[in-house]
């Protein structure tokens, strides 16, 4: 690592998830153990194994005005507004169109759109789509969207790498950053899949819980009695600078984000690879992109979906990658898996728990799980030390993708 | 038979939903694109939905002769 790199740090966070409908909320019902997992009422729910999901907190659509909602996909209107949030929680910088860049992804698209779209086609012909069926359909549509929004043109992109897509995001901002190509990036992930094709397609892939008589218990990472994980959607958006632009405009600065690593398993096309290969080989590159070690790390907000197969391999791979000292927790626990927007969340997450110095506990995990060495934080939140510290999430997709991101207290 | 009173209503409701315009400001002598400021992708969801509304095609070749909002109440009447 050069010593006079570009220094990124994180000046903005924004979310909306299924516990809270923006950052202050989501985090207290992280820290008060709060399951923001649904019984489905929907008319497809008897189609399918499962019966529940994380649903969001707050409907969008009760944020955006009318005809913003009716021409974004919700997946795009989640993404809007955690984008807004991070945006005036950023102090909406002052920052020329051409220095300003968006990275906005998600794993699935418009999916609801696609979906409804071709009922529309099949049932009532192509002259009632409306025109804006494409832009909510594609899979740029958040980013773009974001970008019109803030008039951005340093680039607008939408890196796709399934339930990594919004770590992706944020590591391919840092990387805009740090060429040189932006002072500002808008950053992260979202996901609106709550849909019977999902539930029935993941179900199909054997992927998904089906502990219909307890939703808010399902979701539970590392436990014996895991069966698989929750769906659930939301965004969650950072506001990225370079230090040089944010201490130029004496923003608040939350934290350093100061490494990111990538691999790819090589392995299965959806299975994890039993001796964690790939996940300590992008831990460990994003550790050394950030110029620190493994005894610098006192907190990983794991990727851990509550699937048989992949919690213990991934915190194996921490044991090896980093050590068996950090705080380790997955609140997915309790947002459920926001797939494309677990990255975006989780690194909010993450950033939290670096500003509070405060880790929340992993809920439902009642009986840990055999192999398994770092200390996992359950029962109660943790605190974290004061000093110089750094913290780790973790996202890895369908595909045999892998993302680290460090981030380092300010 | 929907009087022209109902079918301007209607119309304001539409506009109203997809714009965000007031459906007041939506009056007869208005022009889409000078006075509303509604662009040809937004008048082709307006048409979409006049044409649920009002049970009337409108074909692409006649809604760019649509104008105003005498044009759209006189074609729907019509």
């Amino acid at each position: 690592m050069s010593a006079n790199r570009v220094r990124v740090v994180v000046t903005g966070l924004g979310a909306t998830t299924p516990v809270g409908g923006d950052v202050a909320s989501s985090w207290s019902a992280l820290l008060a153990g709060q399951s923001g997992v649904r019984t489905l009422t929907e008319d497809w729910i008897d189609t399918v194994p499962v019966t529940f999901a994380g649903t969001a907190a707050v409907d969008p659509t009760e944020v955006l005005p009318r005809p913003e909602s009716r021409r974004l996909d919700r997946s795009e209107q989640f993404a809007m507004v955690a984008a807004r949030e991070a945006w005036q929680d950023a102090g909406a910088p002052e920052v020329a169109p051409e220095r300003l860049g968006v990275v906005v992804s998600s794993g699935i698209g418009g999916i609801n759109t696609t979906l409804s779209a071709y009922d529309t086609y099949k049932e009532r012909g192509w002259n009632r789509l409306s025109p804006f069926t494409v832009p909510m359909l594609m899979p740029n549509g958040p980013a773009a969207w974001i970008g019109l929004d803030r008039g951005a043109q340093a680039g607008v992109h939408a890196t796709v790498s399934a339930c990594a897509s919004g770590a992706e995001a944020i590591g391919y901002a840092m990387d805009m950053i740090r060429a040189g190509r932006a002072d500002v990036v808008i950053a992260g992930g979202t996901e609106a899949a709550i849909h019977g094709l999902n539930v029935a397609a993941f179900a199909a892939a054997r992927a998904m819980s089906t502990r219909n008589d307890e939703p808010q218990r399902a979701s539970r990472p590392w436990d014996r009695d895991r069966d698989g994980f929750v769906l659930g959607e939301g965004a969650g958006i950072l506001v990225l600078e370079s230090e040089e632009h944010a201490r130029a405009r004496d923003a608040r600065i939350y934290a350093y984000a100061s490494g990111v690593g990538y691999s790819a398993d090589s392995h299965h096309i959806t299975q994890p690879e039993p001796e964690g290969r790939g996940i300590i080989m992008a831990m460990t590159q994003a550790l050394t992109d950030a110029g620190i070690t493994g005894q610098d790390v006192k907190h990983v907000n794991a990727h851990a979906t509550s699937t048989p197969a992949g919690d213990v391999i991934e915190v194996q791979a921490v044991a090896k990658a980093i050590g068996t000292h950090p705080l380790v927790t997955s609140t997915k626990s309790m947002t459920g898996h926001l797939l494309g927007g677990a990255g975006g969340i989780e690194s909010v997450f993450t950033v939290k728990a670096l500003q509070e110095r405060i880790v929340p506990a992993t809920i439902n995990l009642d009986n840990v799980d055999d192999g398994i060495e770092v200390d996992l934080v359950h029962g109660a939140h943790r605190a974290l030390p004061a000093g110089d510290i750094a913290a780790v999430n973790n996202s890895f997709g369908f595909g045999g993708h892998n993302v680290t991101v460090v981030f380092k207290g300010a | 038979m929907a009087t022209e009173q109902d079918i301007l209503q209607g119309l304001g409701k539409i506009i109203n939903e997809i714009t965000g315009i007031p459906a007041a400001e939506v009056t007869p002598e208005k022009s889409f694109v000078d006075d509303l400021d509604i662009d040809s992708l937004s008048m082709v969801e307006i048409a979409v939905a006049a044409q649920d509304e009002f049970g009337v095609e409108i074909p692409d070749d006649q809604l760019k002769n649509l104008k105003t909002v005498k044009d759209v109440l006189t074609f729907i009447q019509n």
